[in-house]
């Protein structure tokens, strides 16, 4: 596209991406993506989780290597080996996920790695001196000697844009910069990448604060399931073009089940109330009420932090509540472990397989009975009968490709393997079923098939709770829509939903 | 049995495919064929080594560690760690000394002479008391497994030391006229020519491989120790896994001081030392993983013999004892190598 109608003129290309690929097990993250960025100006990445923007910049950044294609650094190809490496290059990152050691002082942290030394030792005076220097460029009152423990979440973000600033690079990448900013701190920070650019800085800069972006930007690029799909100058694009890029136009995951009548309410939850549990002293479930009936099929959407995760597990037991009910089948199982909920029949199928889904030093089989072993015990001992009979309808069930149920799960894709934790979870014959973000890092064909499971299981019954950050997953086969801000119900929609709306309620971007 | 179960397990779990592959099948059956060869090089060099009573007499040693490292096995398989076997051992064989001397109660001003039943009893009832101190604090109160049954290791030699006055008891055979005899019955006698402490070690392992393959708390102890969270999430009750596996250790530590203190016919507080760490190193040998989630009775039975087989292979063929330590550890650090390397590649691949 041409970049006739720019505010500014395009500067020259610092940095490029040239048909970028990555995959990890087996599944592309980036399937051959080109991009540039111009010397002072801000270059923004919009995309769904999953889109494969994180993973590009760790690529530019030096954090992972490609699987191919090249990254061309002021036209000449070049392989960064390392962060370090990057870093030497002038190019530095700002963590999505803070990488921050919590017991050092923040100016420990912002000259981790490159401790300024004298003859005597580390000259702490020295980088005490300019940390002070940056934090009053932010505009923000913290002592250089505070544990970055003692900061709220906020503070420790501007500590990690800090770090990045100090080392004077040509080229930074921000991914989600202001997620836990106050709106005073994201002016500061734009003030802050104003000036950088105006010093000829170029700035990567991720967000899902559309407007917000759009405010800063110069120039975006949309990603879509690991392509490239639009790119323009600022001048030429509004919010529409970003949301009709990111989700697409001919995408579809199904269609809500119908045919058949929903049945009594199956769970119900009754202002319930859940503090954080990293201890942040705030509410992240904020006396939230929510039924689900039998059949029915209920999709959460909210950003990251609205508290669907903890929702969700505070019903499964996994955490507990501060007040409020769990009633189901008009029973109130508050009280109730985990393993008591599952045999009532509510389960959960957690958002991090491999962390909270699958025991990965146990076969595919293995897993996929493991929340069903009282089922195939008879007397002291297991059946292997009854669990081989059990593992067979499962994998039929959830249509896991796999070489037999003895494999290491390991073996198997990140699809397949999701099919697997929801599969041990439907396994056990559940009336309610929650599931966190069960599209998440899994491909499309996979996406289709999870989808077409859940759609199977309401249409014969079971009540169906889903979270997900992809619009386009709520309107496909949910019969209703929660959206939820800050651990609560912003807006609820059984028909007539629109992407904009949906997006305007979670807090991401104004309706137009 | 416990061999052929075991075996199963671990070609269900192993990520060696194929193991036609000459290299990877050394690397599977690494402990066995390490065992194989300490038998045929000791053999060649000492014409005792092989013989039937020999390796009886032998095995009744392994007896004493191979038990304590079943529990050792349970504990690491649930993803922790129990350094307190080796005291919890002294312990119980002071207390089953001090039991067999006669239990005076001042008050009624008499002397109770238990029947040895009830202080075998008694003692796997203080070993399993001792275990659940272990669990509860491990799986309730978050303490790591480490500390608290380095704590519990102190204070069981302590209290060994403390109710001996660090002195040992020496005659525990009992008296015919008080009822009390048969206390040497599990150090000395056989049955079939098998020593009774191998029996017991034969008959612990095919109960704990039977519990490990087939029952549903084998699976519970697997499943918590491969992946706590996922173990939780899918409704396995892990702390009350782990509060039992503590405790099982706890009540084979009491039988492994039962077990020494007849054999010795004596019972002192310092018996048992560092026997923590020949466990762990029997577990270690035998394939499991210190993160938990893997290994086998089978491996872990093979892995104390090997050590066993060592140790006294090169007492027969009359090297210093300095020496059989330096061996001890180099086969130690041989067998984590190999498990790097067998659960390594599996992740390198991927």
């Amino acid at each position: 596209m041409s970049g006739a109608a720019t505010s500014r003129p395009a500067g020259e290309v610092v940095l490029a991406a040239r048909n970028i690929a990555k995959s990890y097990n087996g599944v592309k993250a980036l399937k051959g993506v080109n991009f540039d960025i111009h010397r002072g100006q801000v270059t923004t990445l919009f995309g769904e989780n999953g889109a494969g923007k994180s993973t590009l910049m760790k690529i530019l950044s030096g954090v992972v290597q490609p699987t191919s294609g090249e990254i061309v650094l002021d036209g000449q190809p070049i392989v960064f080996s390392s962060s370090t490496d990057a870093r030497n290059h002038g190019i530095s990152i700002i963590h999505q996920e803070l990488s921050l050691a919590p017991n050092l002082s923040v100016r420990d942290n912002i000259f981790m790695g490159r401790e300024i030394t004298g003859p005597t030792g580390v000259n702490y005076a020295e980088e005490e001196r300019q940390v002070r220097r940056l934090l009053q460029e932010l505009e923000e009152e913290i002592d250089p000697l505070t544990p970055v423990e003692e900061l709220r979440l906020g503070q420790q973000q501007i500590v990690e844009i800090a770090r990045a600033l100090s080392v004077d690079s040509r080229i930074l990448i921000m991914d989600e910069p202001t997620s836990a900013l106050s709106a005073t701190e994201v002016e500061v920070l734009f003030s802050v990448i104003r000036d950088l650019t105006a010093k000829g800085v170029s700035i990567v800069y991720i967000s899902h604060h559309l407007e917000e972006a759009l405010q800063i930007t110069d120039h975006a690029v949309v990603l879509r399931d690991g392509n490239m799909t639009a790119y323009a100058p600022r001048a030429d694009i509004d919010l529409e073009w970003i949301v009709r890029n990111m989700v697409g136009e001919n995408y579809d995951l199904g269609n809500p089940p119908a045919g058949h009548d929903f049945g009594p309410v199956m769970l119900s939850v009754r202002d319930l109330t859940v503090p954080d549990p990293a201890g942040g002293g705030y509410n992240v479930v904020d006396r939230m009420s929510l039924d689900v009936r039998a059949g029915e099929i209920v999709c959460i959407y909210g950003l990251m932090g609205a508290g669907r995760t903890e929702l969700l597990e505070t019903v499964a037991g996994k955490l507990s509540a501060t007040s409020g009910e769990i009633v189901l089948e008009g029973k109130e199982i508050s009280h109730l472990a985990i393993g008591e909920r599952i045999a009532r029949g509510l389960v959960l199928v957690p958002e991090d397989r491999q962390r909270y889904g699958l025991v990965q030093t146990m076969s595919v089989g293995q897993n996929l009975s493991l929340a069903s072993i009282m089922e195939f015990t008879r007397g002291v001992f297991t059946s292997i009968k009854l669990e081989r009979a059990l593992v067979q309808k499962s994998i039929r069930d959830v249509t896991v490709k796999t070489d037999g149920p003895d494999v290491p799960i390991g073996s198997l894709s990140g699809g397949n393997q999701q099919k697997v934790v929801i599969g041990k979870m439907l396994a056990t014959d559940p009336k309610v079923i929650l599931l966190d973000e069960p599209s998440r890092g899994i491909d499309i064909g996979a996406k289709a098939e999870v989808f077409r499971i859940l759609a199977h299981h309401a249409a014969a019954g079971q009540a169906v709770v889903f979270t997900t950050s992809e619009v386009n997953e709520c309107l496909s086969i949910a019969h209703r829509i929660i959206i939820m801000r800050r651990g609560r119900i912003s807006a609820e929609f059984t028909s007539d939903i629109t992407k904009e709306k949906i997006m305007a309620a979670s807090g991401e971007a104004v309706a137009a | 049995m416990t061999q052929t179960s075991a075996n199963r397990m671990s070609s269900q779990v192993s990520p060696v495919k194929g193991t036609s592959n000459p290299i990877k099948l050394l690397l599977k059956g690494r402990a066995f064929f390490a065992l194989i060869a300490i038998v045929v090089v000791f053999s060649f060099l000492s014409p005792n080594y092989l013989t039937v009573s020999n390796l009886l007499i032998m095995s009744s040693h392994v007896a004493i560690y191979g038990i304590l490292a079943i529990g050792m096995l349970l504990v690491i398989l649930s993803g922790g760690i129990d350094l307190s076997v080796g005291s919890i051992l002294a312990l119980c064989g002071v207390v089953a000394g001090a039991l067999m001397q006669g239990l005076e109660l001042k008050p009624l001003g008499v002397i109770l002479f238990p029947p040895v039943w009830a202080v075998v009893v008694l003692t796997c009832a203080l070993g399993a008391a001792l275990g659940a101190l272990n669990g509860i604090l491990i799986a309730w109160f978050k303490v790591p497994a480490f500390v608290t049954t380095l704590g519990v290791m102190y204070m069981a030699r302590g209290i060994a030391l403390l109710q001996t006055n660090g002195l040992t008891y020496n005659n525990l055979a009992g008296r015919p006229e008080l009822g009390n005899t048969g206390f040497d019955w599990l150090g000395f006698n056989r049955l079939f020519g098998v020593p009774i402490s191998v029996l017991v070690l034969a008959a612990l392992a095919v109960l704990t491989g039977l519990m490990l393959s087939r029952s549903s708390f084998g699976r519970w102890l697997y499943a918590a120790g491969g992946n706590e969270n996922a173990a939780d999430l899918s409704g396995v009750p892990v702390k009350r896994v782990k509060i039992t596996v503590y405790t099982l250790s706890g009540i084979l530590s009491a039988i492994a001081g039962l077990v020494l203190s007849s054999q010795l016919t004596s019972a002192g507080p310092t018996a048992g030392t560092t026997y923590e760490l020949t466990a762990i190193a029997a577990v270690v040998i035998g394939g499991a993983a210190l993160t938990g989630g893997r290994g086998t009775v089978g491996g872990t039975m093979l892995g104390a013999f090997v050590i066993g087989f060592l140790s006294d292979g090169l007492v027969i063929i009359g090297v210093s004892s300095y020496w059989q330590t330096v061996f001890t550890g180099a086969v130690i650090v041989l067998a984590v190598l190999m498990n790097t390397i067998q659960y390594g590649a599996r992740g390198v691949r991927q």
